[in-house]
């Protein structure tokens, strides 16, 4: 499975992406589990509403912290986020 | 309350509400306690929603509607969208029975996350017979709403010895049902499978066969369903880090309103369970006696207390302790370090005895009458 530059990426609707405030973290849930995310992988993440692809959401990401070059590691979380069935494309 | 007030303790993450005892089916491998027939009341709709609303505030997320069968409880879909709008991850656990496309677009919309259904077996004549009800169907049907409407669909079998044989039967079932997770749950013996573990503990050979078919079918939908694969302890050299650490993460709460640091904790001896009539979750989980009980690794005796692994298993399991030597402050007999560690492998021994005999004592099954026998 890989990620589709062209296509847009959305949140699976079998996982809920939730904050915790208990927690102070943003978190992912799913069926006996859940995943703590750190602030940029929750960042990445909530870029995913299905009207961005990668490169979309690259820009509007480095466009709010102000800064560029964070297209590696946005990929590689994305990469994994789709592994993991976080996230889907059509 | 007694109890030490230690800033380390986490707070609790996971809730199980065990809504009712009463259910359909008998199921001769239930976790509930056998004498539960004693404990016949249940909390109010509000008191379920106080213990939802006060779990939550402390951290709690992920919720698990539970039993016995949850529903039966006819407040389930209030308590579910109350549980919704205070932030829970929310599963119901279930038999399916009385379960139908109504209900289940009902609790959709009550903000139910999932669905876990359990099938006793791959086919209808096993699994009737060990759910003690005609439900073999029924259950398929369920599984199939539960995916139309959208669920992440959960199947959960638990696995003994009168149904180990059809591992592969299993694992196509769920395939074919499109299962996104499949919990293949191999008997806890505690409660009433402690009772049938002679009729229920497979032998090592079927147990190695049974877990190289499932991981084989692991590989083979890899990306498709996500195989949770619960072992037999008993076939272990290591106890299982029992819930994680005592009174670190899970919180049960019985039909009654009895607190329980793990759902067969009450079956241990001079814990006074505290009840949520009495206390807030807050102050059980901080300050009560039983979750304090097993915090930590104070409460040790050898091998455990000078064990390098301590920080790692817990000791083990505190309940199957008391059950198989009769002193909860050992180490989990499924150690290899135990001295009581014999005591497994007599109990492996006593099972594959009945498996070479032709079958003289029947299962019993879980329902109120047998229950009553456990209690006057
Ligand atoms: S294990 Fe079986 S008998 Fe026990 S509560 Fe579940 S469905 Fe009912
Ligand atoms: S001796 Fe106790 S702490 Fe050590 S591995 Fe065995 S059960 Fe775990």
């Amino acid at each position: 499975m890989a990620l589709d530059p062209d296509l847009p990426i959305s949140f699976s609707p079998m996982h809920r992406l939730q904050w915790e405030e208990a927690q102070q973290k943003d978190v992912i849930l799913y069926p006996e589990g859940m995943v703590e995310l750190n602030q940029s992988s929750a960042e990445i993440l909530k870029q995913c509403d299905g009207s961005r692809n990668v490169e979309q959401i690259v820009t509007e990401l480095e466009k709010k912290f102000a800064t560029s070059g964070l297209k590696d590691d946005i990929v590689g979380f994305l990469q994994i986020a789709l592994q993991n069935g976080w996230i889907q494309q059509p | 309350m007694a109890g030490s007030n230690n800033l380390n303790i986490t707070p609790p993450r996971w809730l199980l509400a065990e809504l009712t005892y009463a259910c359909p089916l008998q199921c001769p491998y239930c976790s509930n306690p056998l004498d539960y027939a004693k404990y016949p009341s249940e909390l109010s709709t509000d008191d379920w929603k106080r213990v939802l609303s006060q779990a939550r505030k402390m951290g709690a997320v992920q919720l698990g509607f539970s039993g016995g069968e949850p529903l039966t409880r006819q407040d389930l879909p209030e308590l579910v969208k109350y549980a919704r709008k205070l932030g829970y991850y929310s599963n119901l656990i279930t038999s399916g029975y009385g379960l139908d496309e109504e209900k289940i677009i009902q609790l959709k919309t009550a903000g139910l996350d999932h669905i876990q259904v359990s099938i006793q077996a791959s086919s209808q004549e096993l699994n009737d017979h060990l759910a003690g009800t005609k439900s073999f169907q029924h259950k398929k049907e369920v599984a199939h709403l539960v995916k139309n409407n959208g669920y992440p669909m959960v199947l959960c079998v638990v696995i003994h010895r009168e149904n180990i044989h059809q591992m592969q039967q299993i694992l196509e079932m769920a395939e074919e049902l499109g299962a996104d997770y499949l919990e293949l749950a191999n008997t806890q013996y505690y409660g009433w499978a402690h009772l049938n573990r002679d009729l229920l503990l497979p032998t090592k050979e079927q147990f190695l066969k049974a877990e190289q078919i499932a991981q084989a079918f692991k590989e083979k939908v890899a990306g498709k369903m996500k195989i949770y694969y619960v072992i037999p302890d008993f076939y272990e050299d290591r106890p299982k880090a029992c819930m994680n650490g005592w009174g670190t993460t899970f919180l049960t709460i019985a039909p009654d309103g009895v607190a329980l640091p793990c759902h067969s904790a009450r079956e241990l001896p001079g814990l006074d369970c505290p009840n949520v009539n009495d206390f807030s979750i807050e102050e059980i989980w901080n300050e009560s006696k039983a979750f304090n009980f097993f915090r930590g690794v104070d409460w040790m005796k050898e091998p455990c207390r000078s064990c390098d692994e301590k920080h790692k298993d817990f000791g083990g399991c505190r309940c199957q302790a008391y059950l198989l030597t009769g002193d909860m402050y050992n180490a989990d007999p499924v150690c290899s370090k135990s001295p009581d560690h014999h005591v497994i492998e007599e109990a492996i021994q006593a099972a594959k005895k009945t498996t070479n005999q032709a079958k003289e004592a029947p299962l019993v099954f879980r329902n109120n009458k047998a229950s009553k026998q456990f209690f006057s």
